[in-house]
């Protein structure tokens, strides 16, 4: 494993030292197959770090390690100071699965209202909880559709519902698991524009998967995966400019080469839209 | 998507040292997705009344075996409904992954299941009003004891369907299984309850299998409030074992969610 962290810049917001997620000797076992092998990492604070990878490769079970519902995880995995999964962290984290996870018989503003009662219960936060779930719509765009049934959105309107649940209660940690997946190109960059504000005026962490390699020029900080193991990790600029290649995802088939011994190519990879699918 | 205000909101106020506003918040939610759902909602509340009128002109002859027949449904409609409605919708719950983000949250099992119950159970209350208003006044049920005690055994019993409803929706991995469960859970608690032949007539073994189903008390807590006018010791022993059970199922129930899955 090659470990690139020596070029990361510090970042602007100045984060606490103390890394918002830190893996060692990770391991998940699922049936008879071991999904993650041995992994070793950390996510900074406040700051994007994608998680990239070809589909199957293990990162929605990373993520639900970090998160704290994968079950049969073994090694070290920290998540804000405290192990993966306990008490304490659930109302500091936001989850997204890869599909909606939105009760589509209530409209909009009825799931988030629930959600949000059920992180501030109780009449004396039905004041915070209006606020929330109002900062909730603007910020996923759909203060338009809030009384709308969410199974009547189309698919990029329920996910960003889904999205919109995660942001309630202003969680320090966004687990965010292929967020931007069959969205068009113009909400796809609202998306990443409003992570990036999440990062730099709320301090939020964002862990973001993606198959698309694309996205990675868009974060902080990159962990490439393949086949349950970390690859690499680093800045975007790191992983390209120490492998010699000129985007991250020739960088990322650079890597694969050199850990299955082959020499790398001469000549910089063709970048292909679905390589990595 | 609009600029985000860069201060945060102060962290929530801790509420009171119960966990009930999120039973409650949980119990209102299901009930605002039945309401989008109004033909469900009319179905549970007129199937068991249409049934009861059906019921008291299939004997229009024999008066007594309405009276018998009747009261054991009344405790069987609300055990059935819920159960169906239960095993769909926590299995909704389930393969949606809402299920697995409220338990990413800080949501109690009990919250959930209490909120299923609370929610199913009022509802249960509601169609057995209906139920047994209709058959007592309606359609001429003669009922000795008192109508509120049939509704208490009503109640119980529909408790007892969504502790089983929610504990079978676990063994189920689609709507399509867990519909069949109906027959393999139901059925044989309906055969052996004493509805069709007296239970102490059966066979021994299926007496013996019967003393152990808890359909069998249920029916058995309605004839005797038919029978009897004051609560009889029996009545309350009946009682005390559907709730049993339902809080036992319950709790084997709240097992099956797993905050860590596979």
């Amino acid at each position: 494993m090659m470990n690139y962290s020596p070029g990361d810049a510090p970042s602007p917001g100045a984060p606490s030292p103390l890394p918002a997620v830190r893996a060692a000797n990770l391991a998940v076992v699922r049936g008879t197959r071991t999904v993650l092998r041995g992994l070793d990492f950390t996510v900074p604070r406040g700051r994007i770090t994608g998680l990239l990878g070809p589909s199957g490769c293990g990162k929605s079970t990373l993520m639900r390690a970090v998160v704290g519902t994968q079950d049969r995880v073994t090694g070290t995995l920290d998540v804000l100071g405290h192990p993966a999964g306990s008490a304490a962290l659930r109302p500091r984290i936001g989850y997204v699965t890869q599909a909606p996870s939105v009760y589509t018989d209530l409209t909009v503003r009825q799931n988030l209202e629930y959600f949000a009662a059920v992180l501030a219960p109780g009449r004396a936060n039905a004041d915070r909880r209006r606020t929330d779930v109002t900062r909730a719509l603007a910020d996923v765009d759909l203060t338009a559709h809030t009384d709308a049934l969410a199974g009547n959105l189309s698919g990029g309107q329920l996910s960003r519902v889904s999205l919109a649940v995660a942001l309630l209660g202003a969680p320090e940690l966004l687990v965010l698991d292929e967020p931007t997946v069959g969205l068009d190109p113009v909400l796809r960059r609202d998306l990443w524009d409003l992570f990036h504000s999440l990062a730099a005026e709320r301090a939020t962490t964002l862990l973001v998967s993606s198959h698309v390699m694309d996205e990675a020029e868009r974060c902080h900080r990159l962990l490439l995966m393949r086949d349950g193991a970390i690859l690499a990790e680093g800045t975007p600029d790191a992983l390209r400019s120490s492998t010699g290649a000129d985007s991250v995802e020739a960088a990322f088939l650079h890597l694969v080469d050199r850990a299955a011994g082959r020499t790398a190519p001469a000549e910089p990879v063709r970048p292909g839209k679905d390589l990595l699918r | 998507m609009t600029a985000v205000p860069a201060t945060a909101p102060a962290p929530p106020r801790p509420g009171p040292a119960l966990l009930v506003p999120r039973t409650l918040a949980t119990a209102a939610r299901v009930l605002r997705q039945l309401r989008h759902d109004p033909r469900s909602i009319a179905l549970m509340i007129l199937v068991p009344c249409v049934m009861l009128l059906l019921l008291r002109y299939v004997f229009d002859g024999n008066a007594a075996a309405f009276d018998s027949i009747g009261a054991s449904l009344l405790g069987i409609f609300p055990l059935i409904t819920m159960f169906l409605v239960t095993s769909i919708a926590t299995l909704r719950e389930r393969t949606s992954g809402t299920l697995e983000r409220l338990l990413a949250m800080p949501l109690g099992k009990a919250d959930l299941i209490g909120g299923y119950a609370l929610a199913f159970g009022g509802l249960a209350v509601l169609q057995s009003a209906l139920a047994t208003a209709l058959a007592r006044w309606g359609l001429g049920l003669d009922v000795t004891g008192s109508p509120w005690l049939l509704l208490l055994v009503a109640l119980l019993d529909a408790l007892l369907g969504t502790a089983l409803g929610l504990f079978v929706s676990a063994f189920a991995s689609s709507e399509f299984q867990a519909v069949q469960f109906m027959p393999a859970v139901i059925f044989p608690q309906l055969l052996l309850c004493g509805l069709f032949a007296p239970r102490s007539t059966m066979h021994p073994v299926l007496e013996a299998i019967s003393d152990v189903l808890p359909m069998s008390y249920a029916v058995d807590g309605m004839n005797q409030v038919l029978r009897h006018d004051d609560v009889t010791g029996t009545f309350i022993r009946d009682c005390a074992i559907v709730a049993g059970c339902a809080v036992l199922v319950l709790g084997l129930g709240a097992a099956t969610l797993r905050r860590r899955t596979p």
